[in-house]
């Protein structure tokens, strides 16, 4: 009867993030009848509360690929693109982006995107963002708001970083903001959404701890990539992503009494031989294919670096009313792929001890060099310092040429395999 | 008799190996994986349990003769006899299935009538060729039916099709079907009378007939003898559509470490450049695989590379080592993009550098990528032993060898000529491990 | 001085892949070194500390990458490996400092790993404003400050207003210079020959910046006097080759191909200024300025839309140009995806162009070599009719 209630449970918070997908992806397909602006903006370093305190819509290009990739459309988006003259080494997240464009900008749930009025450029920890932004204006001609955050090249956030971002979310963000939308800012509303930010940070917090459990109630990967829907995109700050979160933790809470695992698209995964640490984005085209061959050898994910993309809490940082643009600051500088090469080791070396884990394995994209490109020698230096055996394989986001299943799956075995042997 | 099974499904070959309680190795065999994997493994299987009995023969040989010599002459003649009457019954099959592929293309009766005359003909004739084929000292051209059958085929069916204008091309389009028609088939079932067979042929030779009682009852031996197999590993590219459960699968990562820990102890690092892929691994002193790198999705550098420069230059694989080493001034070749090697090859070869230098410069570029994977799965540790269908070629090993103590200073390595076997042997081992 | 000893001199400091200009250079000076990667760096800061800023833009076709595939997966371009493997064979040893600065996610990933894999050496990323505002400029003045503070603990000496500006005054000499010799190579392009110049640049990235200036003097005093036949070529601009270089048999392959090269973006940090640094009260403000206001266009700084293209087609009529060759490196996101925006302006100004990637290490120059030239012939064509 347990289990029972467990699963409806389970399904009741993916029901409410597909509602509250489906519901954003509505309001942006009626976005222009009913006034509202829209804002394009990337995941990481996205600031939207400060977009909502404004009353503009978010859409994110990023996730728009993503949810292409996953629906199978992205192959011939990217095609569309290298037609059109980009280049097939650079990333295809850019590419499906400019292919979905060209083919009439029809969003995931098959409405209409509606064209941005600002682009907010919050280049954060990825060098690309820069030229698709540029290049999605060269289309649509609209406004761009350049906030730079600077990179944590000796691995901390000085005085001077923040000072620099709050200086531009003041003096060029803000103001350009007002004169799209036309409306003044409103620091109370910002304020509120803040508050609720943070206290879905904390649930975040509380549920990727979870993962140290065993059975781990929770796949920090397959499954996180579901749990950072709400907080990573259009929802942080608003009410139904702090309920979002309340449910996802009532329901992991359940899952952790019932000394149960993660539910897969083939159920309940109990029966966990290997504790994984996974580095790099998940490949999306095929996805599902891509998670089996994790549970089929019973490895479940205990944390990621992926899910860290969009907001890296577990250290402490959260947004804070009081300091509305300090912490807005602090948090797009703290994203993971803002962070210098030692720390993401230090970071992958604190999931290893912390989350018990008893290997690690880099999915090494081809699009993303921001994640990419060091992670052979991540891979080294976290074999040295852990003593545990790296597995390295390597996909892309959404290009489905560069998925080899016959030689991921051979590597995954082996590498499985060699777990298993090294234990005995 | 009780043994222990490993099978290794590769791209190109599948290869079994059968072991005994001791984990001595007791047979292997080796077939060319079609497109019908379960045949193949069911051939290599076959192959692998005759060479069983050979060597069990030998071993029986052994004891009942005080001369090592007459031993070995035995078993060479022996072994002739037998290939050579399990070659007639390919053959007579082969025969029996281009008749039924003519049958059944053909409807003019008199064009029938043809070719199948024709093909009396050149069967008449492979029968006839076929004892010169197999004779003691005489390694044979091929492992495989296909490339002895396919060869003689052709030369008869080139005379016969100018001396009576019939179509070549049909001659070698009813071959192609009939061949895969036989290559699905099993002919190791029939071994009892292939050695009765080789038995009778050599006790009946002048230099044997003293020892016909020996020999008989030897053969008699080894044709009743039961293997028990008590449990079956498998592993290679095509592991997963081997009938196994799984439990009863490896990576081929595990079983060439522990395969290669076994012929070589010592063995600390693995390099095995195949067909496919390339494979760095790291083994402890138990042969457990502690790191390992494979190629990234990239194929450069695997012998697949080789195969295209081989296209490009027009000629056979085989060829290109040999040629290579004569080189006195390697051309640095910047590409191992097989896209991209054969436009850098032609150009190079359109500025006139000579062929053996560019293919110098072509082997030293394949190296060079190993030793970027090496060093990505850790370095190059003593003993380090080399495998693969690359190991086999001299030019490879010579540039590797160089790179390793320029790069790792004095490291002892081992390349063995069974490095083929190295998947199947370490699945034969996993095998024995499971269950023993 | 004879052209051909000029060159011959350059070409001799692109071969030098140990750096024994810069231990020579060191030990005659008492003083140290900076190496930095593409594209800039406010070179004069170091200048100013009597330090001699050096440009490392990877291996060229000569080094043999052996370690350097071990750190980077088969998908990424080949500077960094070729870069890394220098490292680690110790040609770089002889740099007391090496400076990243932010161009890509690659070169500035890159600078992790070398504080992982060098933990003894200096290490900075430099993280350039990308936001020209005000709030940009006070940031960058700030990160000048902490560099300078930085470069004052390596070289153990205090750097004042006054060395920054006569350092400022070295560069603006040079640029100067620089400027001249390409405006003399755009009106006789077939005095100054493309490798020629290239090596001249290259030499940019190495030599103490007084001797290159020297050096460009000598040359242009020297190339007028040389006979050297005027061809029937089309007047070109290349572009997208600001980090990886071609090698430079390529770029030999380029102008036999039928192509004057009168603009080019090789070895950009090194005429990374429009104009002469502005002299200010403050040097440091100087340099602020040099960079946010008077910066060439190029695909690692931000752009709006409304100002894409605006700098090469000035560029185009400025130097009388009649093509672009994007010549992008493999695997190189800034100037890939740089490329569709500045071939559409190119497309709609009606000013032809074509397009090719390569490594530094491109073997296959033939195949470049006739789509250039089939490229120049149709311009010559086109242009008739």
């Amino acid at each position: 009867m347990q289990n029972q209630s467990a699963a409806t449970l389970k399904e009741d918070s993916m029901v409410l993030q597909k509602k509250m997908l489906a519901d954003h992806y509505h309001k942006l397909s009626q976005a222009k009848e009913c006034g509202k602006k829209v804002v394009y903006t990337f995941v990481p370093g996205n600031l939207n509360e400060l977009i909502w305190a404004f009353d503009m819509l978010p859409v994110h290009p990023e996730i728009n690929a993503l949810q292409a990739g996953m629906r199978k459309k992205s192959g011939n988006y990217v095609l569309e693109a290298e037609k059109q003259g980009h280049s097939e080494d650079v990333c295809t997240y850019v590419k499906c982006d400019i292919g979905m464009l060209k083919q009439g900008n029809i969003g995931p749930t098959g409405e209409k995107l509606p064209p941005p009025d600002l682009l907010l450029l919050s280049y954060t920890g990825c060098f690309t963002f820069l030229k698709w932004f540029e290049l999605l204006q060269q289309e649509y001609h609209c406004p761009i708001a350049m906030l730079h955050v600077p990179y944590q090249g000796d691995g901390k956030i000085t005085p001077s970083m923040v000072e620099y971002v709050v200086g531009q979310l003041k003096e060029n963000v803000i103001p350009l903001m007002e004169k799209v939308s036309g409306k003044a800012m409103d620091l109370d509303k910002l304020q509120t959404y803040l508050d609720s930010s943070k206290r879905a940070e904390e649930n975040l917090v509380y549920i990727w701890d979870t993962a140290k459990h065993r059975p781990s109630p929770i796949d920090a990967y397959f499954g996180g990539v579901y749990y950072i829907g709400p907080i990573f995109t259009a929802f942080r700050g608003l009410n139904e992503c702090e309920r979002y979160y309340e449910l996802l933790k009532q329901e992991i809470n359940e899952r952790i009494t019932a000394k149960s695992g993660p539910i897969t698209p083939d159920g309940e995964f109990n029966d966990q031989r290997f504790r994984i640490v996974v580095e790099g984005p998940p490949n999306w085209t095929s996805f599902r294919e891509f998670w089996k061959m994790f549970y089929d050898e019973k490895a479940v994910v205990v944390a990621s670096t992926y899910t860290k993309v969009g907001g890296l809490y577990e250290l402490g940082f959260r947004h804070d009313a009081k300091r509305p643009f300090e912490s807005m600051a602090e948090y797009c500088l703290g994203c993971y792929t803002n962070r210098n090469l030692p720390n993401r080791i230090e970071i992958l070396e604190r999931y290893m001890s912390d989350f018990e884990a008893d290997g690690f394995l880099i999915n090494s994209i081809k699009s993303c060099n921001s994640f990419s490109a060091g992670q052979l020698l991540m891979l080294r230096e976290l074999e040295k310092r852990t003593g545990k055996a790296g597995g390295f394989i390597e996909s892309d986001l959404v290009d489905p040429r560069y998925f080899s299943a016959a030689n991921i799956k051979n590597r995954l075995e082996s590498y499985f395999q060699m777990l298993e042997a090294r234990r005995k | 008799m009780d043994c222990f099974v490993g099978i290794d499904l590769g791209s190109t070959t599948t290869k079994a190996i059968f072991l005994d309680k001791d984990a001595r190795i007791l047979g292997k065999g080796i077939t060319n994986s079609r497109s019908n994997y379960s045949v193949a493994c069911q051939v290599a299987k076959e192959e692998a349990e005759i060479s069983s009995r050979f060597f069990l023969l030998s071993e029986t040989l052994k004891g009942a003769f005080t001369q090592q010599q007459i031993v070995e002459e035995l078993m060479e003649w022996l072994s002739a006899k037998f290939l050579l009457a399990q070659y007639k019954k390919q053959l007579s099959a082969l025969k029996r299935e281009c008749l039924f592929v003519l049958d059944s293309w053909s409807k003019h009766v008199e064009e029938k009538e043809k070719f199948n005359h024709a093909l009396e003909k050149i069967f008449f004739k492979l029968e006839a060729e076929s004892t010169e084929l197999f004779q003691p000292k005489q390694k044979a051209k091929s492992d495989f039916f296909r490339d002895i059958a396919s060869s003689l085929f052709l030369r008869q069916a080139e005379l016969i099709s100018k001396e009576q204008t019939l179509s070549f091309d049909r001659m070698v389009g009813i071959f192609d079907k009939a061949i895969l028609r036989v290559e699905n088939q099993s002919f190791a079932k029939y071994f009892i009378e292939y050695l009765d067979f080789a038995g009778n042929e050599v006790s009946k030779l002048p230099k044997f007939k003293k020892y016909e009682k020996e020999i008989l009852s030897a053969i008699k031996n080894a044709a009743l003898l039961n293997f028990n197999i008590i449990h079956t590993v498998g592993t290679g590219y095509g592991r997963l559509t081997l009938p196994f459960p799984k439990e009863q699968i490896r990576s081929e990562i595990l079983c060439h470490g522990l395969g290669a820990h076994y012929l070589f102890p010592k063995t600390r690092t693995v390099l095995d450049i195949g067909g496919q892929d390339t494979k760095a691994i790291q083994i402890d002193f138990q042969g457990v695989v502690t790191r390992f790198q494979m190629n990234d999705r990239c194929a450069a550098g695997c012998g697949r590379y080789l195969g295209y420069i081989a296209d490009e230059m027009n000629m056979g694989v085989h060829q290109l080592g040999p040629l290579a080493q004569l080189s006195t001034k390697p051309v640095k070749i910047n590409s191992t993009c097989t896209v991209f090697a054969g436009a850098e090859l032609r150009e190079r070869l359109s500025l006139g550098e000579k062929r053996e230098d560019i293919l110098a410069g072509l082997h030293r570029a394949i190296i060079l990528r190993a030793m970027s994977l090496l060093a990505r799965s850790g370095g190059v540790f003593s003993e380090f032993t080399f495998t693969g269908g690359v190991a086999r070629n001299e030019a490879a090993t010579g540039a590797l060898a160089k790179l390793i103590n320029e790069n790792y200073g004095n490291i002892t390595m081992n390349i063995s000529s069974e490095s083929i076997y190295m998947g199947a042997l370490g699945a034969a081992l996993f095998a024995k491990k499971d269950n023993g | 001085m004879d052209v051909s000893l000029i060159i011959q001199q350059c070409e001799n400091l692109l071969h030098d892949l140990s750096l024994s200009y810069v231990k020579e250079w060191k030990d005659k000076n008492n003083a140290q070194a900076i190496g930095y990667m593409p594209v800039y760096i406010p070179r004069e800061l170091a200048c100013a500390g009597g330090m001699l800023p050096v440009g490392i833009i990877g291996g060229g076709d000569e080094v043999e990458v052996i370690r350097g595939d071990a750190y980077f997966q088969s998908y990424i371009c080949r500077i960094p490996r070729s870069t890394i493997e220098l490292g680690l064979l110790g040609n770089l040893d002889c740099l007391d400092g090496f400076l990243f600065p932010a161009i890509c996610d690659v070169i500035r990933n890159l600078s992790g790993m070398w504080k992982i894999t060098f933990p003894q050496k200096y290490v900075k990323y430099i993280d350039f404003p990308q936001n020209f505002s005000n709030v940009g400029r006070e940031y960058y003045k700030k990160e000048l400050l902490l560099l300078k503070t930085d470069f004052e603990n390596i070289a153990h000496k205090k750097i004042t207003s006054k060395d920054l500006s006569q350092a400022i005054c070295l560069y603006n000499e040079n640029i100067k210079w620089i400027q001249k010799l390409y405006d003399f190579r755009s009106e006789k392009p077939h005095l100054v020959l493309t490798y020629e110049l290239y090596l001249l640049m290259r030499a940019s990235l190495i030599l103490d910046v007084r001797e290159h200036t020297q050096l460009i003097k000598d040359y242009l005093h020297s190339v007028e006097n040389e006979k050297r036949p005027l061809r029937d070529y089309v007047r070109v601009i290349v572009t997208g080759a600001f980090c990886e270089q071609p090698p430079l048999a390529l770029i030999r392959a380029l102008e036999s191909s039928g192509c004057y090269i009168v603009d080019d973006d090789w070895v950009l940090g090194s005429k990374y200024y429009t104009q002469n640094i502005p002299l200010l009260s403050d040097p440091i403000d100087s340099l602020v300025s040099a960079y946010c206001d008077f910066a060439v266009s190029t695909a690692s700084r931000f752009e709006e839309s409304k100002n894409k293209g605006h700098y090469l087609i000035e560029q185009i009529k400025k130097y009388k140009a009649e093509g672009v060759i994007f010549a992008a490196p493999s695997f190189c996101d800034p100037a890939l995806l740089e490329r569709p925006m500045l071939q559409d302006i190119l497309t709609k100004n009606k000013i032809p162009h074509t397009a090719f990637k390569y490594a530094e290490n491109t073997g296959q120059i033939q195949v470049i070599k006739e789509e250039i030239g089939t490229f120049a012939d149709s311009i010559k064509l086109w242009g008739e009719t």
